[in-house]
């Protein structure tokens, strides 16, 4: 049975659902109301707070710390400076992923590492010749994520950091309401949003402090089924469901190099050795032979497969991620897999996440994503589209 | 916004345009920017310094947005939002999360989007109704599938013999006959009882009927229990089919979001728009519509002009009596306006605290409604009829920021309630009204403050808006919602006359685009959009 989070006692008391999902074996909410569309509508308008506990905290420090991340990330940790957060992944030697996390360079030799499994032994077993010290702090540090258009304006009433100066992906030490806490400008929804690590003990007061702050700004709880909506409209991929971690897979097709998941920018190959690099060179030099895009679903032939079984059309309310088929234009040859997908309450359209082969993944290709009406299993046209499908102003102002 | 609409005076338009649309509601401005895609040189011409018409944001108090005249956004028809790409510019609407009906006796109800919490909140009144909802909810869907076709497409022309016209009579017919046949019978009811007595077919419980029947009457001179009334009900539950788009909610930033999407989409495509353009005649040659003149005397021509305005001052006002054949004249005087309701909207420095369910929650972000039965709904009829306002009218309230943090400052709110009884026609005359208007707003306070006694200490501003400032700020003849009132014998193919429903009018080039014309009122975007198409359609 999963265990409560530092936040349980709060978070229990606004679930009125009892809806509650095991995260890496902590309860967490997955809507607090049915419906949630209010969790989602605030998230979007005005701000929405998620306890993130869940997530693994690492702490990195020594005076090798630097190097020692540098030998397992496929990003130059170097390249990070201090204050600064970076979102990286980490690979086998075949260059085939194994998770993906935030990376924070606290100082010139300490950094904080959180990652969505756990990665003791995976980080560990790089510690050999450095000077480092590698500590689990995931069962000290609990987390809350703040996320919204009025987010910065919550946190600003109680924090004696300037926010304002807080860049996007910048992290800083600060007092809220006299609570010590990590703040970063970073998040898992594509909006303007803060995530807060904070010692365990002050869990509660912080949870108090932030929704009191909140009121007025009209912060509301959100679960995980908004967060899932909100990060496949910010584009945002998930291990489990876009990608698997390698050292889990039975076979090679289930595996994934950052280079079919969009994430060839996270990746420095020209510098000393770090887990992967050769394999991922040769797949840079041929090309990655799947490709990760967005696809937005052709409206008008969903009210058609409706209309056929005499229906008016209808959504499915929050995200999936079953996975279907994706084919070719002809709808006879299949190219690719739509791994997650959701219909989006602010764009008013049925997005998803799909891995293509590579010369299918143009803006603009026209695809056939499998759909099933009335227990029909039919095509409509999957129009291929920039990401993040959901990209507002405000996330980086 | 200078950039989207400048003022006429300061940017006087001089291109050739194939299209003016004189009217710059959300309406106007959907029918503007389907033409500019299609290729067309198009104005638009606004008389106020904002866009939007009665759909229309102002910051009436520093740091308090209204939606000053029409408050929700219930109708909006999804294709639209697609095909102007309307979300891209701006189009935001956030869905109501219930409805709260306090009573007299401390008692209250609280319907929203969980069935089965809604199922056990009507329990606690009458199980048999709590039954009987969903299965109401089902029977209204069938009913608006078959209906939506009616509103997505121009009215059937009923005295046609065109080949074209009887295939449409016929889809209709098919459609009818594919109805269950429980399902015809409702229909026929339906199109002939009142909202009440319709009502009465489910339900027993009188806390019930009477908040719901209310729909049946919102914008018309009837009550709940007048003929006809059931039908209007029907147009509540066409946002249920539409389901993905959840279409009852408050549009981000006041219902004037809506209207700037529009006019952000109209603009991409090429349109021009200018504010303060107050369109004062529409220009003539021998039976043709050529130009319109706007104050100050500037003349603008055009192939075509398409009036957004309202059947009464489009063509007793910019055309000219003397213009129009003596029948038509006649049966557009017979077209009903008779407006029946006001708005007073609130700055508050607290949120309302109701002694039926004290404190903050869901119930205050959704509709909050005074209609605590039927006898109460009758009794505000009773005052209208007789030439006065209600003396404890029917409230339909909504706290918009809760649920928005851009209307209000932080911690503050604005609080919009819509009032009706408040016949344009008052013994006095409708010219007194302005005498009368805080007299209103105080009855408005009075009555909330009945539920809800902290309303008076909180209220920092209050804005009353009467029938007659609604003809007078905003151009709706009578003060009426949806430019003529949405009575059975007004819609379809008898809006604004029978004969005249489809857009054209007996003026050669000159067009309808507004609520007066079929599909008719509410923030719909459909005349806008229908009239638009028939005009491509027509060249």
């Amino acid at each position: 049975m999963p265990i409560p989070t530092p936040f349980h006692d709060r978070t229990a008391a606004l679930c009125t659902s009892y809806k509650w999902a095991d995260w890496a074996g902590y309860f967490a909410v997955s809507s607090y109301n049915l419906p949630n569309d209010g969790e989602y509508y605030s998230l979007r308008h005005s701000a929405g707070i998620i306890d993130i506990s869940p997530l693994f905290k690492y702490e990195v420090s020594g005076a090798d710390a630097v190097a020692f991340l540098s030998r397992i990330m496929t990003k130059n940790i170097e390249d990070i400076p201090i204050g600064r957060a970076s979102y990286c992944c980490w690979c086998d030697d075949f260059g085939k992923i194994i998770d993906d996390g935030t990376v924070y360079r606290l100082d010139a030799n300490r950094l904080r590492v959180h990652t969505a499994e756990p990665m003791l032994a995976w980080f560990g077993q790089f510690r050999r010749g450095f000077d480092v010290t590698l500590k689990d702090l995931s069962a000290q540090i609990a987390a809350v994520a703040v996320q919204g258009p009025t987010a910065r304006d919550i946190l600003q009433q109680v924090s004696d950091a300037d926010l304002e100066a807080l860049a996007y992906y910048s992290v800083a030490t600060a007092q809220l309401d006299k609570l010590p806490v990590l703040i970063s400008r970073t998040g898992y929804t594509g909006d303007l949003g803060y995530e807060l690590w904070v010692d365990n003990t002050n869990a509660l007061p912080l949870w108090d402090t932030l929704m009191s702050a909140g009121k007025p700004y009209l912060l509301k709880p959100f679960g995980l089924d908004v967060l899932d909506i909100a990060r496949i409209e910010a584009g945002l991929i998930l291990n489990g469901v876009e990608f698997h971690n390698a050292a889990h897979c039975l076979i090679e097709s289930q595996k994934a190099t950052p280079y079919e998941l969009g994430l060839g920018w996270t990746v420095d190959l020209d510098r000393e050795p770090f887990c992967g690099q050769r394999a991922l060179k040769a797949v840079q030099a041929a090309g990655p032979r799947l490709v990760l895009v967005g696809l937005e679903l052709d409206w008008d032939e969903q009210e058609a497969l409706f209309a056929k079984q005499g229906l008016p059309v209808q959504v499915h309310p929050g995200a999936w991620r079953s996975g279907v088929p994706v084919y070719d234009n002809s709808g006879n040859r299949q190219i690719g897999k739509a791994t997650s997908g959701t219909w989006s309450p602010l764009i008013k359209k049925n997005l998803a996440l799909a891995s293509v082969e590579k010369q299918y993944a143009k803006t603009g290709t026209r695809l056939k994503i499998e759909y099933t009406v009335e227990y029909q299993r039919e095509t409509v046209t999957a129009v291929v589209v920039k990401m993040p499908f959901y990209n507002p102003e405000h996330k980086r102002r | 916004m200078d950039q989207l609409a400048p003022p006429f005076h300061s940017d006087i338009p001089t291109k050739r345009y194939d299209a003016i649309v004189v009217g710059g509601g959300h309406n106007g401005l959907v029918c503007a920017a389907y033409l500019a895609k299609a290729g067309k040189q198009v104005l638009v011409l606004e008389n106020r310094h904002i866009l939007g018409g009665a759909a229309a944001s102002d910051e009436i108090f520093p740091g308090f947005t209204f939606s000053v005249y029409s408050y929700v956004v219930s109708l909006f028809r999804p294709h639209i939002i697609r095909e102007l790409e309307l979300t891209r510019h701006g189009y935001q609407v956030i869905p109501l999360e219930c409805t709260f009906t306090p009573f007299p006796d401390g008692e209250s109800m609280t319907r929203c989007g969980d069935p089965e919490a809604t199922r056990h909140e009507i329990a606690r009144f009458s199980p048999a109704d709590a039954e009987m909802a969903p299965r109401f909810s089902l029977a209204m869907t069938q009913m608006a599938s078959f209906i939506k076709h009616l509103i997505d497409s121009p009215a059937p022309d009923l005295a046609s013999l065109r080949i074209s016209e009887l295939t449409k009579l016929l889809g209709l017919g098919r459609r009818f006959k594919a109805l269950a046949d429980g399902d015809k019978y409702l229909f026929t009811k339906m199109m002939t009882m009142s909202a009440v007595e319709f009502l009465n077919l489910w339900f027993e419980s009188d806390r019930l009927i009477g908040p719901m029947s209310v729909s049946g009457i919102i914008g018309t001179f009837l009550g709940v229990r007048s003929p006809g009334t059931a039908y209007v009900l029907l147009h509540h539950y066409m946002g249920e089919i539409d389901g993905a788009f959840r279409s009852w909610g408050f549009s981000k930033g006041g219902t004037g979001g809506v209207s700037l999407a529009c006019a952000r989409a109209a603009r991409s495509f090429g349109a021009d728009i200018r504010t303060e353009a107050a369109v004062e005649k529409i220009i003539l040659r021998q039976g043709k519509a050529i130009g319109v003149v706007v104050r100050g005397g500037h003349e603008i021509k055009s192939q075509t002009i398409i009036s957004a305005a309202d059947a009464h001052q489009t063509f007793f006002k910019l055309v000219g009596e003397r213009q129009l054949d003596a029948d038509f004249v006649q049966r557009l005087r017979r077209f009903k306006y008779r407006g029946s309701s006001a708005k007073v909207n609130l700055a508050v420095d607290r949120l309302p605290n109701f002694s039926s369910k004290p404190g903050d929650g869901p119930h205050l972000c959704g509709d909050i409604t005074i209609a605590p039965g039927v006898e109460y709904l009758e009794k505000a009829y009773d005052d209208a009829k007789y030439g006065d306002f209600s003396k404890h009218p029917f409230l339909d309230i909504v706290i918009p920021s809760l649920t928005d943090p851009t209307v209000a400052p932080p911690g503050k709110h604005v609080i919009s309630i819509f009032v009706q009884y408040a016949p344009y026609h008052i013994k006095e005359g409708a010219a007194q009204w302005p005498a009368k208007r805080e007299a209103l707003g105080d009855t408005v306070i009075d009555t909330l403050a009945e539920y809800c006694p902290n309303i008076k200490d909180s209220i920092l501003h209050r804005q009353v808006v009467t029938p007659w400032d609604l003809e007078q700020d905003v151009g709706l003849t009578e003060g009426n919602i949806f430019q003529g009132e949405l009575s059975l014998e007004q819609l379809g193919p008898f809006r604004p006359v029978s004969g005249w429903s489809r857009y054209q009018t007996p003026i050669d080039d000159l067009w309808m685009c507004g609520s007066c014309v079929h599909p008719g009122g509410g923030i719909m975007g459909a005349p806008g959009e229908l009239a638009a198409k028939s005009l491509l359609k027509s060249i």
